[in-house]
């Protein structure tokens, strides 16, 4: 049973990019921005780990926590610093996008600054075993990743279409003025999505690290490219599609290698990106959008 | 009692001043209407009292405290609510959900007693749901409720609007041409419920209509504004036969 292990094996590296893509996914929903930082923040999610693990020496829950705390931190604090004028002046999209590619480039030459350029290597940060179930191997990482992405979508789908705070995600998604005027403190609300997407970004960011232990300023560049495919094969703004997108996007990985084009992998997942901008451009889930005249 | 007064309230773009000089008072559970021409200002009054412009000039006083310089959710949180003229319900969120977005300021539960569903929020949204359905029976949309707002009747979707208004528990409730669109009975039923919510919501109201029946018919109170400026207050009575209104719906002197 190759096959099945191999597609448990995708679902493990695509649970890591689905929590990503989740990121990409709720800040599009509500203010209409690709983040292009958001991929550098796993990388700082990946750093602080370090640091806190390696550095300081703490338990590993801690360095989880911190790297949670630190990155929602970050996220809140880029989004009220190169954001949140943009988003009230009404600026063009263009502009928006230009500043999330500054963010990034600041993000990562800033990390090379404290950490250098060369690589650390992570410890083993979960017990890697492989278990046998029958015929089927699975790693125990797959299995850690698979649960933690699972349980944080449960709970990200409570969160949104069940609490207040969900309701007003939603509310300034479909007309941030009408938000305003039901009472709605919009600028939180986007502030709040920004610290929701980068704290699961931190939870991917400590899920890549055990199953690819070497951290590099660099490191979100690739990771975030490919989360953000699978947001778009998902459909850009839907939560369950960016989740579905990142699972296909590991199985599609999975599979190329598994049959022997390991060098060919990058090239699936961002060829799979052309098929579905030509032939379903709102992805999976996603709705066709009509633009408002 | 005045809840809302206006003093001296004036907004220019550029060099064009929409609105001059605009000055009038709500009492507790009146209904006042604000009349006049295409391009008169009455929506950019709306406007100025929600903050969605910032006047250049005068005060806004509600309940006595002069609210120029909040933010649109505070000034919403403090007791001032308005549909559109162009309606603007979230569309892809259910009717009721619609309704308790508008309660969201009310409830205080923090973010992870919401995620898991901690007695608090359990205490608070029950209670927002209880006041949502019953909101929604007045406007007879409880059986709609869990229905997408886009896929209403035009007709629901303007009460609807008010009843999202409503929510906020405004003590002025502001109707930008609530009457528009529908037909001689809707209209009808429209009046009958806006008196409804008065009575029941104890809410002044301020509305804007071009339907000069409707305005006649419900409002105490008319103001009539022309190129930015009060030309004329007063009962219905004396809006009809003031020569300055006359002169400026059908022109001439």
């Amino acid at each position: 049973m190759d096959f099945l292990s191999q597609i448990i094996n995708g679902l493990g590296i695509g649970s890591i990019y689905a929590l990503v893509a989740l990121g990409y996914s709720m800040v599009y929903g509500i203010v209409q921005l690709i983040n292009f930082a958001h991929g550098d923040i796993i990388m700082v999610g990946a750093y602080v780990t370090y640091v806190v693990l390696v550095v300081a020496g703490a338990p590993l829950w801690v360095a989880i926590l911190a790297s949670i705390l630190f990155c929602t931190f970050a996220g809140v604090l880029i989004e009220r610093v190169a954001y949140r004028r943009l988003l009230n002046m009404n600026a063009p999209r263009i502009s928006l996008l230009i500043t999330a590619i500054g963010v990034s480039i600041f993000l990562e030459n800033l990390s090379q600054l404290l950490f250098t350029s060369s690589g650390k290597s992570m410890p083993n940060l979960f017990p890697n075993q492989l278990l046998g179930l029958g015929e089927v191997q699975i790693s125990s990482i797959s299995l850690i990743n698979i649960s933690t992405s699972v349980i944080l979508m449960v709970l990200l789908q409570i969160l949104v279409n069940k609490t207040k705070i969900g309701k007003a995600m939603r509310a300034t998604s479909e007309d941030a003025d009408a938000a305003k005027l039901m009472g709605i403190n919009t600028n939180t609300t986007i502030a709040f999505t920004f610290g929701i997407g980068s704290a699961l970004a931190a939870v991917g960011a400590v899920l890549y690290c055990s199953a690819y232990p070497m951290i590099t300023p660099y490191m979100g560049g690739m990771l975030g490219l490919k989360a953000f495919v699978a947001a778009v094969l998902g459909g850009i703004g839907s939560i369950p599609g960016a989740m579905l997108g990142g699972y296909l996007i590991g199985i599609a990985e999975s599979l190329t290698k598994a049959a022997g084009g390991s060098q060919i992998t990058d090239a699936v997942v961002f060829g799979i990106l052309i098929i579905i901008l030509l032939f379903k451009p709102a992805g999976l889930l996603g709705k066709n959008v009509q633009e408002k005249v | 009692m005045s809840v809302l007064e206006t003093r001296n309230l004036g907004i220019s773009f550029g060099g064009l001043q929409a609105l001059q000089d605009v000055h009038f008072s709500i009492n507790e559970g009146e209904i006042i209407g604000l009349i006049g021409p295409n391009g008169a200002g009455k929506t950019t009054v709306f406007n100025l009292l929600t903050d969605v412009y910032i006047p250049t000039d005068g005060v806004i006083e509600l309940d006595g405290e002069n609210i120029v310089g909040q933010k649109t959710y505070q000034i919403t949180q403090n007791g001032i609510a308005r549909t559109f003229q162009n309606i603007r319900l979230f569309k892809d969120i259910s009717v009721i959900d619609n309704v308790k977005i508008a309660m969201n300021s009310q409830m205080k539960y923090s973010v992870l007693s919401g995620i898991f569903r901690f007695p608090a929020y359990r205490r608070e949204e029950k209670e927002v749901s209880k006041r949502a359905h019953e909101l929604l029976q007045v406007f007879h949309l409880d059986e709609n409720a869990h229905d997408l707002a886009r896929n209403l009747p035009y007709g629901q979707q303007r009460k609807l609007e008010i009843a999202r208004a409503l929510a906020t528990n405004p003590k002025v409730l502001l109707l930008d041409e609530p009457a528009a669109g529908m037909n001689p009975t809707e209209t009808m039923e429209l009046m009958e419920t806006i008196r409804l919510i008065r009575d029941k919501f104890q809410v002044a109201v301020l509305l804007i209509e071009h339907d000069m029946n409707f305005v006649m018919g419900i409002c105490e109170h008319i103001v009539v504004l022309d190129y930015g400026k009060i030309i004329a207050e007063g009962n219905a009575e004396e809006i009809r036969n003031n020569p300055k209104v006359i002169a400026a719906y059908l022109g001439g002197e």
